[in-house]
């Protein structure tokens, strides 16, 4: 058999491939929505559904990627990746994962390209959808609403693991050969999280502080811009924006052949030669997507679902944004801006762009405060007391400031100075640790932190069960058991006897009487 | 040929017992279906749509992806219950197996009945445990769910090595490669079976059942 490959079969095996890399990204995108994916199977070919899998097509998403590859195909050394990162709503950013699709430049010269290789790029995604539900940031896409949400970027290039911290892991989801390199498909991602568990998003605020390195300086200034996408957007913009899909989509082959290969011209695909990469210029794109700015604004998927929220249909999108702007404009006012990208309308999105960088002031630090009322770390610089004096009517008030005397005047308790950011830090660490801890002594300089009793809620702020069980544990001693106190009215008692029994003396007739009731 | 064969081991409290098992089974038979074919003249056929879904377990912290076929996941969930059922009441400590086996059928004359030659077995070995507390109930869903992960990327990485696999059939010899009873998607034959190890855990005791797809019927 002819080594080479013959021209028809570089085209197949060309497009088999943009699609692959335009398909994994559907399905890596789709994975991390924050919800569950179905599509049906179907018994007739459609035409239309590449590699026999039914992925949906999100148009914004196959956009960006058709405008990342740039007419391009993953080759060695320029690699599609698909970059997910968790956004807080107070405006941080984390990278989870990279998926990576590269190839490399081992050929398997005798491998059928429009059967054995379009096969295995099925069972390849069919592998990519089994392993996207099963690295972590899985679990935390599925949780994403007020507190984070997730967002992804493609770009093209060399692969920029550094953002994933320390100890990364990577899972292989498979290889494919074909006849000009080897497809290979696999994911970094952070194992930070591990520590974490999905819980921590779920009650606490925002994790800043944990993760130091996300704080660095992005390290690829030139690469292509994060991009604050919804892809929920009304029907009408994406028919103006964006080229759908059926217009440009190439039909993929669903025809094979059982014969040998010398009849395989009878099944040829068919295929309308297409526009690669419609220009983005074109589409009236918004203008913050073209530029080069570095603040991050990554695309956004927007779920409120686990919230009660919004049902993801396209056809209920138009109240869908609304209510999510309205939604995430009430979680944090100053980051409201963030997520107001419900529509790419430009004017709305540049403004998004240009606060997002400055977002971060002093208030999104006084909301973490009152928040965090009820999580006591030791070496917190907050005395709880404090704080739980100041905005609540407690019962008992009146026996807490011996308390708060001697906690205020405690070095350990109340350190100088330390930043505020800390305390998010060590209380969510100590909380890691801790929860299992049932009994605290309140003697010790230490406080004992994340108490928690059983069957107690936490959500009547800001005093939980647990605070109240620590600071009343020491109640003050009863006067009459002091003995410091008996000593001293023994002499006062000694002398003020006779008068006692002077005025006792007097009222014996009435005594007398009260006796003579009794019997 | 050989039959590959494959291991995965899995401890579990009893009612996380059948979510684990289809989680596991789904998966593989996710790999191992196609659409169905429709085969045209000259040789050619086409393959229809498979469509997935995710799957959130109730017990354990986790979701996996099965294809959309609701008579595949029917055949599974009977074949499961029957193996959970097994463990129950097999008492002893708790410790079975349950196997998806891939097979291909080979014609024989008559008055030879038709083999099946098994190309690929995966057998999965449970070990039920029982727990004493919410708590550790809790612990026991994210380890599992945990667990299920690192089987998925086994399974994952299985699939992945591109080893035999049946030649695709003509239609004439579809039926003895595919299951192609089913409406909407096309799996290769398969047959589930279980064995409940009993108290001693030596021997391999009663329970030996053939149920979905045996093919031996004459």
């Amino acid at each position: 058999m002819d080594t080479d490959l013959s021209s028809q079969d570089r085209k197949d095996l060309d497009k088999f491939i943009k699609f692959f890399a335009l398909k994994t990204v559907q399905v890596i995108v789709q994975a991390r929505l924050g919800e569950k994916i179905c599509t049906r199977s179907s018994s007739s070919p459609t035409g239309s559904d590449w590699f026999n899998l039914a992925i949906k097509d999100i148009p914004e998403v196959t956009h960006e990627a058709k405008k990342a590859l740039a007419g391009q195909l993953p080759a060695v050394g320029r690699s599609m990746c698909v970059e997910i990162s968790l956004k807080t709503s107070e405006g941080d950013s984390m990278e989870l994962e990279i998926w990576c699709l590269e190839m490399n430049e081992k050929c398997d010269k005798e491998i059928k390209v429009s059967y054995t290789v379009y096969n295995r790029l099925s069972l390849l995604l069919k592998s990519l959808l089994a392993i996207t539900r099963v690295t972590p940031a899985y679990r935390l896409s599925r949780k994403q609403g007020h507190e984070y949400v997730i967002l992804y970027r493609i770009y093209f290039g060399e692969v920029q693991l550094s953002g994933l911290g320390e100890g990364f892991q990577t899972v292989r989801v498979g290889t494919v050969g074909t006849p000009v390199g080897t497809i290979t498909l696999s994911c970094a991602y952070r194992i930070n999280l591990a520590f974490m568990s999905t819980r921590q998003f779920e009650r606490t605020p925002p994790i800043m502080g944990i993760i130091i390195d996300h704080f660095v300086d992005r390290p690829y200034p030139s690469s292509s811009p994060m991009h604050p996408c919804n892809y929920r957007t009304t029907a009408e913009d994406n028919a103006a924006v964006y080229p759908s899909v059926e217009d440009s989509q190439e039909v993929c082959t669903t025809s094979f052949s059982t014969s040998p290969p010398s009849q395989l011209s009878s099944s040829r695909l068919s295929y309308q030669p297409a526009a690669l990469g419609v220009g983005s210029a074109d589409m009236g794109y918004p203008v913050v997507f073209a530029g080069g700015l570095n603040a991050a604004h990554p695309h956004q998927l927007i779920v409120p679902g686990k919230e009660g929220g919004v049902p993801l249909v396209p056809s209920q999108s138009p109240h869908a944004t609304q209510a999510d702007q309205e939604r995430m404009a009430m979680c944090t006012p100053l980051d409201g801006a963030h997520y107001s990208a419900a529509t790419p309308s430009s004017s709305e999105d540049t403004e998004t762009v240009s606060n997002s960088s400055e977002a971060k002031s002093g208030s999104p630090h006084d909301i973490l405060e009152t928040i965090f009322v009820r999580k006591v770390g030791a070496f917190v610089n907050k005395p709880i007391n404090q704080v739980t004096m100041a905005n609540l009517d407690i019962p008992f008030a009146m026996f807490a400031p011996k308390n708060i005397e001697l906690e205020d005047n405690d070095p350990m308790v109340n350190p100088p100075d330390s930043p505020e950011t800390e305390s998010p830090l060590l209380g969510s660490l100590h909380s890691e640790g801790s929860s299992g801890n049932s009994t605290g002594n309140t003697h010790d300089d230490f406080v004992m932190v994340d108490f928690k009793p059983a069957f107690s809620k936490d959500d009547i702020l800001p005093m939980d069960l647990g605070t109240f069980y620590r600071e009343f544990q020491n109640p003050p001693q009863l006067s009459s058991l002091s003995i410091d106190i008996g000593a001293q009215s023994m002499a006062e008692d000694l002398d003020s006897l006779p008068e006692k029994l002077a005025v006792h003396e007097k009222n014996v007739k009435e005594f007398d009487a009260f006796v003579e009731t009794l019997q | 040929m050989n039959c590959r064969s494959e291991v995965l081991e899995v401890s579990v409290e009893g009612r996380q017992i059948e979510e684990a098992m289809l989680a596991v089974l789904h998966t593989i038979l996710l790999h191992r279906s196609t659409g169905k074919f429709h085969y045209k003249k000259e040789g050619t056929y086409s393959i229809g749509t498979v469509g997935t879904q995710d799957v959130d377990c109730d017990f354990i912290d986790f979701t996996y992806v099965r294809v959309s076929s609701e008579e595949l996941d029917r055949a599974l969930r009977k074949a499961v219950g029957e193996f959970k059922d097994a463990l129950r009441n097999s008492g002893g400590d708790g410790m079975g197996q349950i196997s998806l086996e891939f097979y291909q059928k080979k014609k024989s004359r008559w008055p030879f009945s038709d083999e099946c030659i098994p190309w690929e077995v995966w057998t999965i070995r449970v070990n039920v445990v029982s727990l004493a507390n919410e708590q550790e109930r809790q612990i026991c869903r994210e380890k599992v769910g945990e667990k299920l992960c690192e089987k998925v990327i086994n399974i994952v990485e299985v699939m992945n090595r591109h080893e035999y696999l049946p030649k695709m059939p003509t239609q004439s010899e579809v039926d003895n490669v595919f299951d192609t009873g089913l409406k909407d998607v096309q799996p290769y034959l398969y047959k589930i079976s279980y064995q409940i190890t009993d108290s001693l855990g030596t021997s391999v005791t009663t329970t030996m059942r053939r149920l979905i797809k045996d093919t031996l019927a004459l």
